[in-house]
């Protein structure tokens, strides 16, 4: 095993080196094989300067200046695809790959498309930039009337983080609404914070801002702390992510489950409920907070399959080896970037295989992916009756 | 080494809608978010550039406001040496007037080479700061400046005119120049950096006593524009309209 400390590092690369031992199993990075099956399954690893491989190996020979110089870090959109395939259980994405985009953003080497995502975030609560009041305005005019926790006064079962893209994206707002649906249909007793709720700063821990996590975090654990519920709940695998594995360790430790979980132990009642909605060929995106981060590949299976009239089908790339819409650990602020480097968006090739597989419909479960997809529908191949539907929107249409 | 000044206020950030207050002269200060105005923000930026490229002490100085504390650590995180903030009755119907004789007041005192102000602020009711600052302090003022390099006693500033059309001016020190945008877009600092600043620099209060409003305008009344009931809405298919159109050209005598 090599050792902890290497003679001819600089001061700046020994403190990194060793900082990447602070991450759960970071010294295992002591055991890389050098083989590259990171560099080689990573979707951008072939315009990178550094992908994970090179990055230690450039790292063992004490040379880490030249990767800060690099903007080409900015290219990894935190899929845990090298995770995935490395033979020594490297933890390459929350490890090495972040840490190297903290440092890229201390130096201030970080696109313009990026900084305005995180200056919105500080400054909103959310990297839209939309005014943190109009956050619940997704349920204007609904009806029942969406229940507020401020207002409500009164403990729930159900706490429903509801996020970013869900509270303010048009196109996701759809899902959130549907959702709404969902959940009054099965009876559940929940409520949400509105404007109480901030940007969980998952997606902006992974683009380097880990301070701004920790804000957003204390945030959302001061809102959580004042009310009773039994669990919180959310459809977005990046608030999961964050709320499951990384809050604990501030201290705001709460059980929670994506909806998939959630829903899969009501699929009684929801059978019970499905009419159908016509015969539909489906296939599933797994997406990476939810697949290969959490290990959450059955339950939207199952629920898909619950649906009257579906026939599931699976893409080439699935379940472990699914391929990222791009948008995660920062990629959804820096399309721009991205494309000028690559001149690709993973978005392209993802449908590109849903179009493949003969499906209507794609399903996805996350909040980043049915503006992405839809978007990369409109411009691939054979792709442009492909539909782009939420689980939930698969679920709330059968009802 | 160049002395160089920062002027910055905070302005009402457009991401909330805007209301009047009850004294219908002024904006509802209640729900009002500020944010730093973004010519100041850039004014920010290229004194920094200027203080890394040819050395210099950077100065900013805000008026007393809810996240003025805030605004001033992100600078100080992104390169400021030292920070000054303003106390006085800012609140409503303060303006720009006041607002100058205050900042050039404790500019004064810095003997500053360079003042660099935001060229303009979405709150700017009785002109721009940046050139009552330049005759209460007596010094020469450029505005519309999107680039500025120093040498001795003179500085080079870039200055944009309508039409794409720059000019290089040579100007001599001390001056005040209104900053349209920095050389580099205003960089970002990293969250944690401004939580350092918080706990190590100092921000130095100022008292300013009476403000002095005079040679301002005064707010005499303030409201959302009111729609005027001209327009007229033209029904039917588009050969009645196209009939309609030509009738009330000929009407305006346009045909
Ligand atoms: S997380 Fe994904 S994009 Fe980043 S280095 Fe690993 S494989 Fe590549
Ligand atoms: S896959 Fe793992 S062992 Fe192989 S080069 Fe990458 S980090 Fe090293």
């Amino acid at each position: 095993m090599a050792a902890n400390t290497i003679s001819h590092f600089s001061p700046f690369t020994q403190e990194f080196y060793q900082s990447l031992f602070d991450v759960a199993d970071g010294e295992n990075i002591k055991t890389c094989l050098q083989c590259a099956n990171c560099s080689g399954v990573c979707p951008l690893g072939y315009v990178m300067d550094f992908p994970p491989g090179r990055m230690i190996s450039w790292l063992r020979a004490g040379i880490f200046d030249e990767v800060v110089e690099s903007d080409s870090v900015w290219m990894c959109v935190s899929c845990y695809a090298c995770v995935e395939v490395c033979p020594k259980n490297i933890p390459l994405t929350p490890g090495l790959m972040t840490r190297a985009k903290e440092e890229m953003l201390l130096a201030g080497n970080i696109p313009t498309e990026l900084q305005s995502a995180l200056e919105f975030s500080q400054r909103y609560g959310n990297p839209l930039g939309e005014s943190p009041r109009k956050r619940a305005e997704w349920a204007n005019g609904l009806e029942p009337e969406v229940p507020i926790m401020r207002k409500l006064k009164r403990p729930v079962d159900v706490l429903w983080f509801v996020g970013d893209y869900p509270s303010y994206h048009p196109r996701v707002q759809q899902t959130t609404r549907a959702f709404f649906k969902l959940l009054n249909a099965l009876g559940i007793d929940f409520g949400i914070l509105g404007p109480e709720e901030s940007s969980d700063g998952d997606s902006q821990r992974l683009a380097g801002e880990r301070g701004l996590f920790e804000v957003l975090a204390e945030k959302n654990g001061k809102a959580f702390s004042k009310y009773e519920f039994g669990e919180i709940i959310t459809t977005d695998p990046h608030a999961y992510n964050a709320l499951k594995n990384e809050y604990p360790a501030l201290g705001i430790k709460y059980p929670v489950r994506h909806y998939t979980e959630f829903l899969v132990e009501h699929l009684d009642g929801i059978k019970a409920l499905l009419k159908g909605n016509g015969e539909m060929r489906v296939t599933y995106h797994d997406p990476c907070y939810l697949g290969r981060a959490n290990s959450v590949y059955d339950a939207p299976r199952e629920l898909l399959e619950a649906i009257p009239g579906i026939e599931l089908v699976e893409m080439e790339h699935n379940r472990t080896t699914s391929l990222c819409c791009g948008g995660g650990g920062g990629g959804m602020w820096l399309d721009g970037f991205q494309w000028e480097k690559s001149g690709a968006r993973l978005s392209d090739w993802r449908v590109k295989e849903a179009a493949d597989t003969q499906a209507d419909v794609l399903a996805v479960a996350c909040p980043y992916e049915p503006p992405r997809f839809e978007d990369a529908a409109k411009t691939v191949a054979g792709a442009d009756k492909l539909i782009v539907k939420d689980i939930i929107e698969l679920l709330a249409d059968a009802l | 080494m160049t002395n160089i000044v920062v002027l910055a206020k905070l302005v009402p950030d457009l991401v909330e809608e805007l209301e009047i207050a009850e004294s219908g002269t002024a904006l509802d200060m209640e729900w009002l978010r500020l944010i730093i105005n973004e010519f100041d923000n850039h004014a920010t930026e290229q004194a920094i550039i200027l203080k890394e490229r040819s050395g210099g002490e950077v100065t900013v100085i805000a008026p007393e406001a809810e996240g003025a504390n805030e605004m001033l650590y992100t600078i100080a995180a992104k390169g400021a040496d030292r920070l000054i903030m303003l106390k006085g009755d800012f609140e409503d119907g303060i303006n720009n007037h006041a607002l100058a004789r205050a900042f050039a007041g404790a500019a004064k005192e810095l003997k500053p080479d360079l003042v660099l102000t935001g060229v303009q602020a979405n709150d700017d009711l009785d002109g721009s700061v940046g050139p009552l600052v330049a005759e209460y302090l007596g010094m020469s003022y450029v505005g519309y400046i999107s680039g500025v390099s120093v040498s001795g006693e003179t500085v080079v500033a870039r200055k944009e005119y309508p039409g794409g059309l720059i000019a290089e001016m040579e100007v001599t020190l001390p001056a005040v120049l209104g900053i349209q945008a920095g050389e580099e877009p205003p960089r970002y600092v990293a969250i944690s950096k401004v939580r350092q600043m918080m706990k190590t620099a100092t921000i130095d209060e100022q008292e300013v006593g009476d403000l002095d409003a005079s040679g301002g305008a005064m707010v005499q009344r303030m409201y959302v524009p009111e729609a005027a009931e001209r327009a007229e809405m033209l029904e039917g298919d588009e050969e009645e309209v196209a009939a309609r159109l030509v009738e009330i050209f000929k009407e305006a005598g346009l045909v």
